[in-house]
């Protein structure tokens, strides 16, 4: 193990408050103000398309480029996962089946 | 406080939680073994488990910090990764105002992307008799304690195991399985369904910006496009004098 370095331990408490004020950030002022009506209602469509836009290019993408062979296990587990949500409705599933169509392409074939 | 512990929302929080913490953890699990490799110190490694709580930017600061870049490309680089958060907070903010300042600086420390999710879809609106506050506040505090302890509990565990669990098995991949799951639960309606499509859409066509900025071009592009789809609003009724938008 490495020397600690008080120069990154300041960065690492740096990093804790960005986490606190971004999190917070429209929370710092107590001026009334609301969001306009239309940015209120776009707002209902934030939450799925922040989840899409994390996972999608973790599912499809490797390196920075989309993937141009179906010999991924990410591929299936994805088409295991959804199937099974859309079976039996729960998460806990989803991760346990896709886990278990990932791992053993993923290690074995090496896919 | 105890009220809100005995609150039957508070387990509510947790239990939504619970459901997806294997995927978090497998996730924190992975975080934990990337930050020790990385070569910081225990010391370090401790700290950034402990008190960062943003897995997508203590990733993206790794390779930084061991380059030694200096102090404020890392933070803006923290930054950036982070502004999703903003948005949310634009969100959730009629949902806490009524609190401190040092209340909606601890919730909203608690408050990751999974939390936000789940909050918002189970309080579609911000509560407005006490009654409804109190039980989002209490699903607030549930879910978000049982999302920290998952996370850090997960990462210090990868510490630990470090030198045992390769970071060629994938096991991460589980952390994204779980945000598949959460995301089929949102897609209730047609609209959003395309929003999900458009920002995957859009995350991968923008993927080459720095700083993760194509999560939140992604996000803009999705909302953009669904507030175009969505049927006007009825107006109410027609005004006497024209001062038509």
């Amino acid at each position: 193990m490495n020397q600690t370095d008080l120069w990154t331990v300041a960065t690492i408490l740096g990093m804790t408050a960005i986490t606190v004020l971004t999190r917070s950030f429209f929370f710092l002022s107590d001026k009334p103000w609301t969001l306009p009506a239309w940015a209120q209602r776009g707002l209902h469509y934030a939450p799925i398309a922040a989840l899409a836009a994390v996972i999608i290019p973790e599912m499809v993408m490797s390196q920075g480029h989309l993937i141009a062979t179906w010999k991924d296990a990410r591929l299936f587990a994805v088409a295991a996962g959804t199937a099974w949500y859309y079976w039996r409705h729960g998460v806990l599933g989803t991760i346990l089946a896709g886990m278990a169509v990932y791992l053993p392409l993923h290690i074995y074939l090496g896919w | 406080m105890k009220r809100l512990f005995n609150h039957p929302d508070f387990r509510a929080g947790v239990n939504d939680m619970a459901a997806v913490a294997p995927g978090i953890a497998a996730w924190g699990l992975m975080t934990g073994v990337a930050m020790v490799k990385s070569g910081m110190s225990l010391v370090e490694v401790l700290l950034m488990a402990i008190l960062v709580f943003a897995g997508s930017s203590q990733l993206a600061a790794l390779p930084l910090i061991v380059a030694g870049a200096p102090m404020w490309v890392i933070l803006a680089t923290a930054f950036c990764v982070n502004l999703r958060f903003m948005v949310f907070s634009a969100h959730l903010r009629p949902y806490v105002m009524h609190q401190s300042l040092w209340k909606r600086l601890g919730y909203g420390y608690l408050m990751a992307d999974l939390n936000y999710v789940l909050f918002t879809r189970r309080f579609p609106h911000p509560g407005t008799d006490p009654a409804v506050i109190a039980a989002q506040e209490a699903y607030w505090i549930g879910n978000c304690a049982t999302g920290w302890v998952s996370w850090v509990g997960a990462s210090l565990l990868g510490i630990v195991l470090a030198n045992s669990i390769p970071l060629s098995w994938g096991l991460g991949f589980a952390g994204i399985l779980a945000l598949l799951g959460i995301m089929c639960s949102l897609a209730t309606t047609r609209l959003r369904a395309v929003s999900a499509g458009i920002a995957g859409a859009a995350a991968v066509a923008t993927f080459a910006l720095p700083l993760k900025l194509n999560i939140l071009v992604a996000i803009a592009a999705a909302v953009a496009v669904c507030l175009l789809l969505e049927k006007p609003v009825a107006k109410p009724a027609a005004p006497a004098s024209g001062d038509a938008a």
